[in-house]
């Protein structure tokens, strides 16, 4: 939703995806990173005291009281034992922990390249980055050598049309509008004959931002959806479902309402670059089992990046990876 | 999703009943559920230790424990106790010469555009005043364009200056556009920015200190997790705050964050974002907002309704009487349920207090109009039948169902449901209704 801008990361060196999305994780205040190492001096044995100090770590990164007493209960049975002494062992043992939470989850966006076009249907509440990220998706398949087209499925926010068509120019795609008010259905559809009729390879559908508790939006929702699927071929072949870190427990009522109207395929986690840690996706990976495609942590096209385990552990918790 | 503090502290406490005293242990279990209860809420960590300790004095009094319901009677000290933190309405007066400048700033995506037109809505119908709207957004693609659709939408004067290329010279710009068409309030809208973005929060200084505004109002996301305290404060930090605007309150997150925000920069709540359309802004009711952030809806109204002279605890005891004698439950006092029910604001009142999960679930739409049918059934019949129902056969049907306009088969789903419900009295027996009362409560 937010174009370039100048800011002072044009004069740093280009650092790879992983160290930025490391660099903009320990920013702000610190979570599990940087004084871990202090708080659990050489020697110092994985007590009580300590696991409260991770706890409140967890439950400051948005983790939630459930998953963070899920993984402190699991660090202090491995502590139990097998002794945990020291910082660097203690580090080990809740990365492994976090790591093995999120690898099931992690599952990369394949774009199968015999349904022509590849529908990717984009949905979320208001303002997590819907547009940005389509905005961002459109640069990466095209850098992949896939012909992308978007489809202006907003039609309700003053100005959204304007936002999609402004992306498309930016990334030289053709985007396939209404007038706004359109039914979003029959934009969906028209988008999806044309994408077909000139041979797209991937089609990106934006659609309004809504809360998953207003039923009529929902509805709504469901019958982009299901007109998309009329016109056969498994469309939409991906759901995407933006998530902004900054945002709560409340990530969890987005996830299982949209997935009860439309069958959400994957998530993508927002908005990294801030002060947010977006530990809400620990309790997303325990509860709802959905693939984490994306996670974007700037507002360059080149700031969305794939989702990996290992990766995201390494950037939370500051250690070699 | 979350379990309420009501039943989670009811679990707790209603236990220890009558015990006369509370342990330490038992108010610390109280106060664990609490504090779950706030996390969950997505009530900043930090912001809730403090309100624990504030709450931890109180629990130990006597109001607890002489209370027949002691999770009832906590629940109610935290929600004073909420209540009292996040402050009493405070008007939105703008003490300024004109034009007056409301400067808004925030995150991305928290709904600074729409709150900007849905403000100059407000502004200009309630306060008769004359607004313009101006965008310093130039940034986000067609930011600019979605303010100024808007403005046309409420028709509302936009500034669009010619050639002004930056956020400030923008807002220089809308300033001198205000001046010329004598505007009395300017709403200048901003980018989205990170409070870590040194760059970007130097310009919203920049604009701060350019345009003096009479307002400057802090944007938040209801839906804001831990980070809301933080952001807040960086932003605080930049830039005197003077006011919050608690934007997308419409869904079903608890908006834990306007109180972190509140806790960290002291600025009073002034309104709350509660849809899409301009029209959505509420002002900001500390009441409702508490019980929002415990998850309740207004249950605590209700119990407290329940509790108060509305409802008629002697009638209650009294049935409770004469089911323990032996007398049976009538046809009267299924009626007089209903009363209670209707005096409680009916079953869509109902559903309004419940939490947002539960009323979405139950289908109580059409529920008030099978109450006043029901209703209607049971006053088209003599006492006598009231009391003992079995007397009504066919004719007798006919006859009330007539008399009620209704059908004989309404008639005949009532007794069916009146049967059932005779059966249930019989096994609860006793505190009957007094049990199901609290059941409300739950």
């Amino acid at each position: 939703m937010f174009g370039p801008r100048k800011k002072s990361a044009d004069e740093q060196p280009k650092l790879g995806f992983v160290a930025r999305l490391r660099a903009q994780l320990n920013q702000g205040d610190s979570f599990l990173t940087r004084d871990v190492r202090e708080l659990i001096p050489a020697g110092r044995p994985l007590d009580e005291e300590l696991l409260e100090e991770l706890e409140t770590r967890l439950l400051l990164a948005d983790c939630g009281v459930d998953a963070t007493r899920h993984i402190i209960d699991a660090l202090r049975k491995q502590a139990r034992k097998e002794r945990i002494v020291g910082a660097d062992a203690a580090l080990a043992a809740l990365h492994k922990i976090l790591t093995e939470m999120l690898e099931p989850v992690s599952v990369p966006l394949e774009v199968d390249a015999t349904q022509h076009p590849f529908v990717v249907l984009v949905v979320g509440v208001n303002g997590t980055g819907k547009t940005t990220t389509i905005g961002k998706l459109a640069a990466r398949f095209r850098a992949g050598g896939h012909s992308v087209m978007l489809a202006a499925a907003d039609t309700f926010r003053a100005a959204a049309i304007e936002q999609l068509v402004a992306w498309g120019e930016r990334n030289q795609v053709p985007v396939t509008a209404q007038a706004h008010g359109a039914d979003p259905a029959a934009v969906a559809f028209d988008a999806l004959e044309a994408a077909r009729a000139r041979g797209i390879e991937v089609l990106l559908v934006d659609t309004a931002g809504r809360l998953q508790t207003k039923q009529n939006l929902m509805e709504e929702l469901k019958k982009v959806h299901r007109v998309l699927g009329k016109s056969g071929a498994g469309a939409p072949h991906e759901v995407l479902l933006v998530l902004d870190a900054t945002s709560g427990q409340n990530a969890l009522s987005q996830v299982e309402l949209f997935n009860e109207a439309v069958p959400v395929t994957g998530l993508v986690l927002t908005k990294l670059d801030g002060t947010a840690k977006g530990g809400v996706i620990f309790a997303l990976a325990d509860r709802c089992g959905i693939p984490i495609r994306f996670v974007g942590v700037g507002e360059q096209a080149g700031d969305l990046g794939e989702f990996n385990a290992p990766e995201f552990v390494a950037a939370l918790l500051g250690d070699a990876g | 999703m979350f379990e309420n503090l009501t039943n989670r502290l009811s679990r707790v406490l209603d236990g220890l009943r009558g015990r006369g005293r509370l342990t330490e242990d038992d108010v610390r279990g109280a106060l664990r559920e609490v504090r779950m209860a706030l996390l969950e809420a997505d009530v900043a960590l930090p912001v809730v230790k403090d309100f624990i300790e504030r709450v931890r004095a109180r629990a130990t009094g006597a109001e607890v424990l002489q209370s027949l319901t002691p999770g009832q009677a906590v629940v109610g000290i935290v929600h004073r106790e909420l209540v009292a933190i996040l402050g009493a309405p405070v008007p939105f007066e703008l003490r300024a010469r004109p034009p007056a400048v409301v400067l808004l700033a925030g995150l991305q995506g928290a709904g600074k555009t729409t709150s900007a037109a849905k403000l100059a809505r407000w502004i200009r119908d309630t306060q008769k005043k004359r607004v313009m709207l101006a965008s310093t957004d130039v940034y986000r693609p067609a930011a600019i364009q979605q303010l100024e659709k808007l403005a046309a939408e409420i028709d509302v004067p936009f500034s669009a200056p010619q050639g002004a290329e930056s956020a400030l010279a923008r807002a220089a710009a809308a300033l001198e556009d205000a001046r010329n068409h004598s505007i009395e309030v300017l709403i200048v809208d901003t980018a989205g920015r990170l409070a870590v973005d040194e760059a970007m929060m130097d310009e919203v200084a920049a604009l701060h200190q350019r345009l003096e505004p009479a307002a400057t109002l802090f944007v938040v996301d209801a839906m804001t997790g831990q980070d809301a305290a933080r952001t807040a404060r960086a932003f605080h930090e930049r830039l005197p705050l003077t006011g919050v605007v608690l934007t997308k309150a419409d869904g079903d997150a608890r908006g834990g964050a306007a109180l972190s925000v509140r806790e960290v920069t002291g600025a009073p709540l002034l309104f709350l974002g509660v849809g899409e359309r301009t029209g959505a802004l509420e002002a900001f009711d500390p009441e409702r907002l508490a019980r929002r952030i415990l998850g309740m809806g207004d249950i605590v109204g209700l119990v407290e309704a329940a509790q108060s002279a509305e409802i008629d605890q002697g009638a209650a005891a009294d049935l409770a009487q004469r089911l323990k004698a032996g007398d049976g439950f009538t046809l009267a006092d299924f009626r007089a349920q209903m009363q209670q029910m209707q005096k409680l604001g009916g079953i869509g009142a109902l559903k309004d207090a419940l939490p947002a999960k539960l009323a979405g679930k139950a289908d109580l739409a059409g529920g008030d109009r099978t109450l006043r049918r029901l209703g209607g059934i049971i006053d088209s019949m003599t006492p006598a039948e009231r009391r003992h129902p079995e007397l009504i056969k066919a004719s007798r049907k006919r006859r009330i169902a007539a008399g009620s306009g209704t059908t004989v088969q309404e008639v005949n789903r009532l007794l069916k449901q009146f049967a059932e419900s005779r059966k249930m009295m019989k096994k609860l027996k006793g505190g009957g209704m007094a049990r199901l009362m609290r059941g409300l409560g739950r």
